[in-house]
């Protein structure tokens, strides 16, 4: 089901853990759906000096923030915009089609964590809009329906 | 131990030594189809003929009776259009479980499509439909109560003698989907008054590809397959000789032992909850704890998810499933876990195993030392348990 890339991400995932003072942190997804992904950057003089983060999910969730952090790592905020979910889906030689969503996720995460960290510094970042995908309404969600 | 662990009886069985040997003659030297006139023919129709026996035995039904399908999905669609088309003079609803397999729920989703009404009774917590529900949702126009022997995802045993008592009483046909019963728990179907029963070989041990249902003598019943005379002229298409003659050695063999299997099953099954619940915080076990099948092992750890759990068994060499949405193929979770009341993320995060024959005490002793190690790495990586730790610490604070 999975390429040797997936696996190997999933069973020796790299960047897993908290960032103690992060520039930035994301949040994105839902426990309805059965993934959460949780990305925090470490961003000085516009780099990206470190990146973890944490998931719920499956095998396919996990890869892809373990690579998509992985990718980002000493990129300029610019060029760690670039890391879409086809760039992490590639370096991962694939995913099943419906896995591709949790590629749609890990972008998510990354941009959502960059947003923080704009908002924190009250700088604006170029092509980077605000996360659709935020954690905070889905709770809200999940609350009413049970 | 063997390389790999097979705790997914459930989803299938291996096929045992016997039946395989029993089998093999009727691909090759005795090939002949059964409704020719030379010998060899002649020699497969007895076959089939002695595979229907041994099938009616094992439930205590009538040879004629026993009806072969490719499998339970066919018996169930067959059970369920065919008494919807038969019985459309004296009405269109059909009451049914919320629970029940797919073969069963999307076959009743197809009938409302054409024009039929199916009520989905809801159980309770444990898995379990109330008596009484159905009593309640009996109409004039009920033509048909279907409800499943034993629930594949969570073990739940249905109380389907009280359910027949009252299915006759009201003189309403009642089907049950046995696929998970039929050579696990003891099956009675005139005791149980039951009219139709669908089974499927693979379940206990048997080959794939056939199955069986049982149509009680004197209810009427539309053929699902048409063609051919065989079967009684309810189910055309020649007879799969090889898998019916494995499936009548394997429900045979089967039910000489069940007593004995299912003692063994069950103490195998309590100590792997125990342990588990004891050994693993945050866990909970989905089903009833008595009314359950023998082989049947359904839990659920808060903070991950499904199928992160069966591949780092997987690596294990462990085989087992989940009610995640990632195996389920859809972005929803079990529709059973959901209806016994587990919100979405608990859902997720369930762990199916189903025991069987073959599996000694030595597997399950080593399933119950690697779990807790898998759990807790999983849990490291989880923000959804990062902030459970947070907050216990704000409040314990």
């Amino acid at each position: 089901m999975y390429s040797e890339k997936v696996m190997d991400h999933f069973t020796n995932p790299r960047n897993v853990g908290e960032i103690e003072d992060a520039s930035g942190v994301g949040t994105v997804g839902n426990a309805k759906c059965g993934d959460i992904m949780k990305v925090y950057l470490k961003i000085e003089d516009g780099i990206v000096k470190d990146a973890k983060f944490k998931t719920f999910g499956c095998g396919a969730a996990v890869a892809t923030s373990s690579m998509a952090t992985e990718l980002v790592k000493g990129k300029t905020i610019q060029e760690a915009l670039e890391v879409t979910n086809k760039a992490v889906m590639e370096a991962l030689d694939g995913l099943p089609p419906i896995k591709v969503h949790c590629s749609c996720l890990a972008e998510e995460a990354l941009h959502a964590a960059l947003w923080d960290y704009a908002q924190k510094e009250g700088i604006v970042i170029e092509g980077l809009e605000e996360p659709v995908n935020d954690i905070s309404e889905h709770e809200e969600i999940l609350e009413e329906d049970y | 131990m063997n390389d790999v662990v097979y705790f997914d009886n459930a989803a299938t069985t291996r096929v045992r030594n016997e039946v395989v040997e029993a089998m093999t003659k009727y691909f090759s030297e005795s090939y002949g189809n059964p409704s020719s006139v030379y010998k060899i023919a002649q020699t497969n129709k007895n076959a089939v003929e002695k595979g229907r026996e041994q099938v009616a035995k094992a439930i205590n039904a009538e040879k004629n009776e026993i009806y072969f399908t490719a499998g339970g999905s066919e018996a169930d669609n067959w059970a369920i259009k065919g008494i919807a088309e038969s019985y459309l003079d004296k009405g269109k609803h059909i009451i049914t479980l919320s629970i029940e397999h797919h073969a069963v729920l999307h076959t009743c989703e197809y009938l409302e499509s054409k024009g039929f009404e199916v009520t989905y009774l809801p159980v309770d917590k444990f898995g379990i439909v109330e008596l009484e529900k159905i009593k309640n949702a009996i109409r004039k126009d009920t033509i048909l109560i279907s409800v499943m022997f034993a629930n594949n995802e969570i073990g739940s045993i249905q109380p389907i003698k009280e359910i027949g008592a009252l299915a006759k009483e009201k003189g309403i046909i009642f089907h049950t989907d046995a696929v998970q019963a039929v050579g696990h728990i003891p099956i009675d179907v005139k005791e149980m008054n039951i009219d139709l029963l669908s089974m499927s070989a693979h379940k206990f041990y048997g080959p794939k590809g056939i199955g069986a249902l049982y149509i009680k003598k004197g209810i009427k019943i539309k053929p699902l397959i048409h063609g051919g005379a065989q079967e009684r002229n309810r189910r055309a298409g020649t007879e799969n000789v090889p898998g019916i003659v494995g499936m009548g050695v394997a429900i045979e063999l089967i039910t000489n032992e069940l007593d004995k299997e299912a003692k063994r099953l069950s103490f195998l099954r309590d100590k792997l909850i125990d342990s588990i619940l004891s050994d693993i915080p945050h866990s909970r076990l989905n089903g009833d704890r008595k009314n359950r099948l023998p082989g049947n092992v359904n839990i659920s750890f808060e903070f991950i998810e499904g199928e992160s759990i069966l591949l780092m068994l997987d690596m294990k060499g462990i085989c087992a499933s989940s009610g995640s949405a990632c195996t389920s193929g859809s972005l929803d979770p079990s529709h059973v876990l959901l209806a016994i009341g587990l919100p979405h993320e608990k859902a997720h995060g369930s762990l199916r195993l189903t025991l069987g024959m073959f599996n000694t005490e030595e597997e399950v002793d080593y399933i119950i030392k690697e779990l807790p190690s898998i759990v807790k790495r999983l849990r490291d990586m989880s923000p959804l348990y990062e902030d459970f730790v947070k907050n216990k610490q704000i409040v314990t604070e």
